[in-house]
């Protein structure tokens, strides 16, 4: 792997954003948006009497955690469409460049897109609700990395989708994360999740995360289990993921496909 | 000394044979044409010496190095041209370029883009979005993009292609004033036969997959009792090849 062919990924990216609002709003418009209404949610849950207790902390928290993993996913995903959009694919795949450096600039501009959302998100929650994301101390850590690595996953997996049902697909990098949502248990607990899809909520590394963040607020320490299950589902996932975008670029690669996706 | 050699390749698309069996090398330092109709496997071929395809069967070895195995180091020193394949046309032509002189880690890209931008008189072009070029523009900021790397070998997909004569023939001029200074090793497809006269050394002429014949333009001429390479394409283009 050579350092400056990810630069050059992550360079060629950055030059994007300069000049391009959509990509902004991207960016900072929607998760501001989504601050806003979630934050206006939970006040009111707060507000009547009986209900959710730490509705703020509960829904914000999740709301924050859970556009990490959505910026995570699309780092990778949009990184690769944004290639394909621009017929480029050829012109960098008859450089050096392989698909591990393709694949790790991707990640890292994942990682950039969650600075900023995040930076964006924390400081509306503190200011319009005094809500304070870091309240979470050092269990943010396991929390973060843990979407990141999943956020990452679904990324590989849906661009090894685009790869094999070419545009077809290209809806999945914008949505593949909401058709896991209601089994993340973002919002709510597991237990709300009916009994007979109930074993799907703990096939997904997410859920794991979200019961956690729960569990933090409700008692103040997470269970082993938790981030034992969030650990070993990621490492399955990760692998299952990766082997499944590797065949599926051979297959592109078989079949020509690699030059003719738009 | 061949820079490339090929060796019964075949790709196989499901049922439809796009190259069939062929093999052939390129000698160091030569201009080679790869001429052939639409559909005869040009494209394909080429997209395999790219690893970009992977041939059903066969060999490809360029600079003495099996292509699969070695593919980083060979592309590191080889580049490709193509009026077809455009860069980013939301960046400026300044970024692109230097997205790919970092592609191939070129020290002081800079320095090698503002080079190249003289030589092909595009320095006026480099502030300028690659979407709002014209053919002849894009074709000149192509082969500078192709020549960022100081490639040993390069390929070039029917470059000039669109342009119109005086464009065209200015690129002609400054390909060969390349290939003169630099002596790097070409293999150029095109389907105006006058160029290919003009600049190639040798011919290798591909129809439905295969090579079906290699030489000089004035020995395949000569081979083939017609005076000049448009009359040698029609010739076998039509089936109609005995000598």
């Amino acid at each position: 792997m050579k350092l400056h062919r990810i630069t050059a990924i992550i360079i060629r990216h950055l030059y994007l954003y300069k000049r391009s609002f959509p990509r902004l709003m991207d960016l900072l418009y929607w998760p501001a948006l989504d601050v806003l209404l979630w934050g206006f949610i939970s006040m009111y849950l707060g507000s009547v009497a009986g209900s959710v207790p730490n509705a703020l902390t509960l829904f914000l928290g999740a709301l924050i955690l859970w556009n990490l993993l959505n910026q995570a996913q699309k780092g990778v995903s949009i990184t690769f469409l944004e290639e394909v959009w621009a017929r480029n694919l050829l012109n960098m795949f008859v450089t050096p460049l392989t698909v591990s450096e393709f694949l790790s600039a991707s990640f890292l501009l994942g990682v950039i897109r969650i600075v900023i959302v995040t930076v964006v998100m924390a400081a509306l929650s503190f200011l319009f609700y005094a809500f304070n994301l870091f309240q979470f101390g050092l269990f943010l850590i396991p929390f973060i990395s843990l979407l990141l690595v999943f956020g990452w996953v679904l990324g590989v997996f849906t661009t090894g989708l685009i790869l094999r049902y070419g545009s077809a697909a290209q809806v999945l990098a914008f949505g593949f994360v909401l058709l896991i949502q209601p089994f993340s248990a973002v919002f709510y607990p597991v237990s709300v999740i009916p009994e007979s899809v109930r074993w799907i909520a703990y096939l997904v590394p997410s859920t794991y995360v979200f019961e956690g963040m729960r569990a933090v607020i409700a008692s103040g320490i997470i269970p082993g289990s938790l981030l034992f299950g969030a650990v070993l589902s990621t490492s399955i996932f990760s692998v299952l993921s990766w082997l499944y975008f590797l065949r599926m670029f051979a297959h592109a690669k078989v079949n020509g496909a690699l030059m003719k996706l738009d | 000394m061949s820079t490339v050699s090929v060796s019964h390749l075949t790709k196989k698309f499901s049922r439809i044979v796009a190259v069939d069996d062929i093999s052939f090398s390129i000698e160091e330092g030569s201009i080679t044409g790869f001429v052939g109709p639409n559909g005869a496997g040009k494209t394909t071929t080429i997209q395999m010496m790219l690893d970009l395809i992977t041939p059903s069967s066969g060999n490809i070895k360029i600079f003495d190095k099996e292509l699969h195995s070695h593919r980083e180091e060979i592309l590191q020193r080889m580049n490709f041209s193509s009026p077809y394949i455009n860069l980013p046309y939301n960046l400026t032509v300044r970024e692109n370029l230097l997205t790919f002189a970092r592609f191939y880690g070129v020290k002081h890209p800079m320095r090698r883009i503002q080079e190249l931008a003289d030589f092909f008189d595009i320095t006026s072009l480099l502030g300028m979005m690659t979407r709002s070029l014209s053919s002849g523009q894009l074709a000149r900021v192509n082969l500078t993009k192709a020549l960022l790397n100081s490639p040993s070998l390069l390929l070039l997909d029917e470059p000039t292609a669109s342009l119109d004569p005086d464009i065209a023939d200015r690129t002609r001029a400054m390909l060969r004033d390349i290939h003169t200074k630099h002596h790097i090793t070409m293999l150029y497809t095109s389907h105006n036969m006058v160029e290919v006269e003009e600049m190639c050394d040798r011919v290798l002429f591909i129809n439905e997959g295969k090579i079906v014949d290699d030489g000089s333009p004035r020995a395949l001429a000569a081979k083939y009792g017609r005076r000049d390479m448009n009359e040698v394409f029609l010739t076998i283009a039509r089936g109609n090849s005995s000598v």
